[in-house]
């Protein structure tokens, strides 16, 4: 089954003759030199795919370029080189006409700062895009009423976005990118303008949609807790380039790069990995009184497995196999260090 | 030593400025008043463009392009010029357009006529368009105010209506307020148009803006003689020179929201799948509708203004009554035809207001007659109030006041307040007089005579080198060719009064405002009625303040004067309050840990931060200001206003004459504008706002 997304070797460069740099350099751009040419570098050669209900998380600091590689992706902005395929399909190529249609059927998208229709009810805001779509205003009222009461918005579709807080607009903001059952789902910064502890709220709201929904998601964040909490796989990008795309867990316990080091230095890692990414082959010796999951984190269940004091069986939760072992030696080392 | 002081004057900039005082004050004392010195006045060499204007109009009216066009009177094919076709087909559009509103309302059998034939619209003359009666109007305006916005506007609008109806002003104000539903959207369509394409074409906007500039700083005045020359007199031309006025703002209000709209609403608008016309008339004009509706909030308020200068191309309505009254120093008569247009104004202004923020109920589930009541009563109202007047048609033996109250058997309070403008006149007559005299003799008169005195190449230096001083050799340019095309025309000394008038008027109005805006502008409170009361005046047409002061002081330049000052101080005020409240809170709070005083925090922390925002208010009451010293030719000034007026006479180069002097005056104020605009911007950039 071919990617939802593949991107390969795209590049976005601003400026007045980005194409003809690019053509010069061959491929391999240096930012520096292209900045004294007056050209600012977005996106630098970047090639990866997303799979169907894969969530994919693009973190960087501001600057780096993942809001640019969004916009490339859903063609808000246009790349200056390089292959994006949706569905198999290059948006690239694609006509005024033919967008319009990829956007209304396959696309949805929510915005760091809400983009909401300050002139319209939450409803009527969810409604557009079924409305812009042609869709009849009962039937598109009908249908965003059932979003409103998705994001847990029920009683207030009448108000206007200026009535609401801002995590309640980024409900709205959700709503509207999900009304038209897109496959796709771009999020760029949904949660930055949001209070700490409203942000967690959202991120968990976000995990139980994603739950239910299943769509292929392309999420952008600067925030790397929120990347390790929500991501299937994370890209981490500087100056345009992904430095490294993986796992959570590959990341942090094998980071490429000294910047990607960085991130990951702090991070507590016991909250962070899985029992898979710690857990030895198959161990005979391996106690079948009690096992744990490989998708378990090990902060939840690290009492368990060094109370237990010996080799512990892992299973995968989905048939219950026994698929390796844990040695509490193991665990102590990611809790303590070492 | 020396080097030090280069160093100074290269850096500080009252240094510089002193030095061009002084250089100033050289050239004025020692260049000789002498008319065949080039240094005291510059030859008129361009004294024939006001004749060269004329000629390309009537040029094109004449003879550019001829056409055939077929004369039905003469049943032959005669030669037009194809513009004076387009004029032609353009006034009857409108006359159409504003006569059928008014037919709709006041009756009359003019619209009638265009479909059926004279003759047998004679024989038939029964076959007329019944007057709406007044008090059916009443009720419409009740309801359509109690359906926008409830119990509040519906009394708001009924009782404005019945106030004017009752003060038999009512044949006025429906020609008046057809002549504004005629103007205001074609001025709304036009600038809407205009503003999109500014919007989406950046050379657009480029090439917009000085056309702007020069439209919204020519006097009102300037564009009546070239509007009878091309379309002829009636309420079309007034409707014309109503739209070439409003439009320009409606513009800019249009670029400004357009582009204040966050990049991620279009996006937003983008990825939901709109087409582009959706994104426009969907995303994009909704989104920018508080600035739209400013603008056509604008557009409503200078179709209001334009009343009584419309009514000199004749236009029909209030504007024409007061233009009268004024003329004959009726001052009662005029003061409630002014309060009449003041009420139109307001109405109109919550109506539309309140029409835009009206908001859809998607779940209702209403019936046909639930929907639609309002409508109902209405059609009600009227099929009662005419059969009641109808019937009146026996009782009544010559005027009918179920139908139309006349002007002249209409309630009138203009007795009460001419007696109370008597009062004050007997009463004050002798403070009022002295300080009159003592304002006229000992500041505006020595005042004139320094303006008059100035040689031109004093004035160059003096405005070139400011220029210079707060932008750099482009700036400088840009002011001195200005002021050359006025200074090479025979007007020069003309625009040295408008320039004294102006500049007094100017100060005067800055004064107040900062005064008026620092003293209120401190609590939230005092800002917020501060605001207030510069909305309300606003909201008065520009020539309702010559009213009063032409009692109190008579035709002198004092009237205009303070005509001018008090017009002006609300854009100084206005822009005043919103310097002091662009202050940040932590350093109020900084200079309050520092131990200020009162003063100290005025002229440290508050003065400083506002005073870019305060001078870009200066930059406004200069328009506000020539706006009003114009005006003030239509009671009998001496300067640039005066011919521009008095070319309503001139028929062989008026038109010409007036177009010449309204740019002049309007590069004046450009002049100006640019030399603070520049100003303002360095000064907000180096104390890091915006």
């Amino acid at each position: 089954m071919s990617p939802t997304i593949s991107c390969n070797s795209v590049y976005k460069i601003f400026g007045d003759n980005a194409n003809k740099l690019l053509v010069d350099s061959n491929g391999s751009v240096d930012s520096k030199k292209f900045q004294e040419a007056g050209c600012i570098v977005g996106v630098n050669n970047a090639s990866f795919d997303v799979d169907k209900g894969e969530m994919l998380v693009v973190m960087g600091l501001s600057g780096s370029g993942k809001s640019t590689l969004l916009r490339c992706i859903s063609r808000l902005t246009d790349a200056t080189a390089g292959k994006i395929l949706i569905d198999g399909e290059d948006i690239c190529l694609m006509n005024n006409k033919q967008l319009v249609e990829l956007r209304r059927e396959k696309m949805g998208m929510v915005f760091q700062n809400f983009a909401l229709l300050p002139h319209k009810t939450v409803i009527e805001n969810i409604a557009f895009p079924l409305q812009v779509k042609g869709i009849s205003t009962e039937n598109s009222m009908y249908k965003a009423l059932e979003m409103v009461e998705l994001v847990g918005l029920k009683g207030r579709e009448n108000y206007f976005p200026r009535e609401l807080s801002g995590g309640q607009q980024q409900r709205v903001g959700i709503a509207r990118s999900l009304a038209v059952e897109p496959d796709i789902w771009f999020l760029d910064e949904p949660f930055s303008a949001l209070d700490p502890l409203i942000r967690k709220e959202m991120q968990d709201e976000f995990l139980r949609l994603q739950g239910v929904l299943n769509k292929t998601i392309m999420f952008v964040t600067h925030d790397f807790d929120e990347a390790l909490r929500l991501a299937d796989r994370i890209a981490i990008m500087k100056d345009g380039i992904i430095e490294q795309l993986d796992t959570p867990g590959n990341i942090v316990l094998n980071p490429a790069t000294d910047y990607v080091k960085k991130f990951t230095e702090d991070v507590p890692r016991e909250k962070v990995l899985k029992i898979e990414s710690i857990m030895d082959p198959l161990d005979p010796n391996g106690s079948s009184s009690i096992a744990v999951s490989k998708d378990d984190i090990i902060e939840k269940v690290a009492e368990q497995i060094l109370n237990s004091k010996e080799i512990i069986n892992v299973t995968n939760p989905k048939d219950n196999s026994v698929v390796g072992s844990i040695n509490p030696a193991k665990v102590i080392k990611v809790l303590f260090g070492g | 030593m020396d080097k030090n002081y280069i160093e100074i004057i290269k850096n500080s900039k009252p240094a510089q400025f002193g030095l061009l005082l002084i250089l100033f004050l050289i050239l004025y004392n020692f260049i000789p008043q002498n008319d065949s010195n080039y240094l005291w006045r510059l030859p008129s060499l361009l004294k024939g463009i006001p004749l060269w204007i004329n000629n390309v109009i009537f040029n094109a009216l004449y003879e550019w392009f001829p056409l055939k066009v077929w004369d039905p009177v003469f049943e032959m094919y005669e030669e037009k010029a194809a513009f004076r076709e387009f004029t032609k087909a353009v006034s009857q559009g409108l006359l159409f357009l504003i006569t059928f509103v008014r037919e709709i309302i006041l009756g009359g059998d003019k619209i009638i006529d265009v479909f059926v034939s004279d003759s047998w619209l004679k024989e038939n003359d029964w076959l007329t368009w019944p007057a709406l009666p007044w008090t059916a109007t009443t009720v419409g305006a009740f309801l359509l105010g109690y359906k926008l916005n409830g119990l509040r506007l519906g009394l708001l609008g009924g009782i404005g209506a019945l106030y004017v109806s009752v003060f038999g002003n009512y044949v006025p104000s429906i020609q008046t307020l057809s002549f504004v539903l005629i103007t205001t959207p074609i001025c709304f369509v036009l600038g809407l148009s205009f503003g999109i394409w500014g919007y989406l074409d950046k050379k657009v906007e480029t090439a917009l803006q000085p056309v702007l500039n020069v439209m919204q700083t020519m006097p009102q005045f300037a564009y009546l003689v070239p509007i009878i020359a091309l379309f002829g007199l009636g309420d079309h031309a007034g409707s014309i020179a109503t739209i070439i006025i409003a439009t320009p703002p409606m513009i800019r209000n249009t670029i400004l929201g357009l582009k204040r709209i966050s990049p991620e609403v279009v996006e937003a608008g983008l990825m939901s799948g709109c087409t582009k016309s959706q994104l426009l008339f969907q995303v994009l004009i909704p989104t920018a509708r508080r600035d739209i509706l400013n603008g056509v909030n604008t557009v409503i308020m200078q179709c209001l203004a334009m009343v009584v200068i419309a009514s000199f191309v004749g236009a029909k309505g209030l504007g024409l009554n007061l233009k009268i009254a004024l003329n004959s120093l009726k001052i009662g008569k005029a003061a409630e035809a002014g309060l009449c247009i003041v009420i139109i104004a307001v109405i109109l202004d919550r109506f539309t207001k309140a029409w835009a923020n009206k908001q859809k109920d998607y779940f209702a589930n209403l019936t046909f007659i639930q929907r639609h009541k309002f409508l109902i009563i209405f059609a009600f109202s009227v099929l009662i109030f005419s059969i009641v007047a109808f019937i009146a048609n026996g009782y009544f033996d010559k005027i009918n006041y179920l139908y139309i109250i006349p002007i002249e058997k209409g309630l009138t309070i203009a007795h009460y307040i001419d007696g109370a403008v008597d009062w004050v006149w007997e009463t004050f007559f002798y403070s009022l007089n002295s300080f009159n005299k003592f304002l006229l003799t000992q500041v505006l008169g020595p005042m004139k005579h320094a303006y008059l005195g100035m040689p031109v190449v004093a004035t160059f230096t003096l405005a070139m080198g400011a220029a210079y001083i707060v932008g750099n050799i482009r700036t400088a340019l840009i002011v001195g060719g200005m002021l050359l095309f006025i200074a090479l025309s025979e007007y020069w000394d003309r625009a040295l009064i408008t320039m004294y008038m102006g500049s007094f008027a100017v100060i005067m109005a800055s004064l107040n405002g900062i005064i008026l805006g620092s003293i209120f502008g401190r609590t939230e409170r005092g800002s917020q009625i501060l605001l207030s009361i510069c909305d309300f005046f606003e909201t008065f047409p520009s020539f309702v303040y010559l009213i009063p002061v032409i009692f109190l002081f008579n035709i002198t330049d004092t009237s205009v004067l303070i005509a001018a000052i008090v017009y002006a101080t609300v854009p100084a005020t206005r822009y005043t309050v919103w310097g002091m409240k662009s202050v940040p809170l932590s350093l109020h709070e900084a200079g309050t840990m520092s131990g200020v005083s009162p003063l100290q925090r005025w002229t440290n922390i508050e003065l400083p931060i506002a005073f870019p925002t305060v001078m870009l208010g200066v930059n406004q009451t200069v328009v506000f200001s020539l706006q009003m010293v114009i005006l003030g030719a239509l009671i009998g000034t001496e300067d640039l206003g005066q011919i521009i007026f008095g070319a309503l006479s001139r028929t062989k180069d008026g038109a010409g004459v007036a177009l010449t002097l309204g740019v002049f005056v309007s590069l004046i104020a450009i002049s100006v504008d640019v030399i603070v605009r520049n100003w303002a911007e360095e000064r907000k950039k180096a104390l890091g706002l915006n």
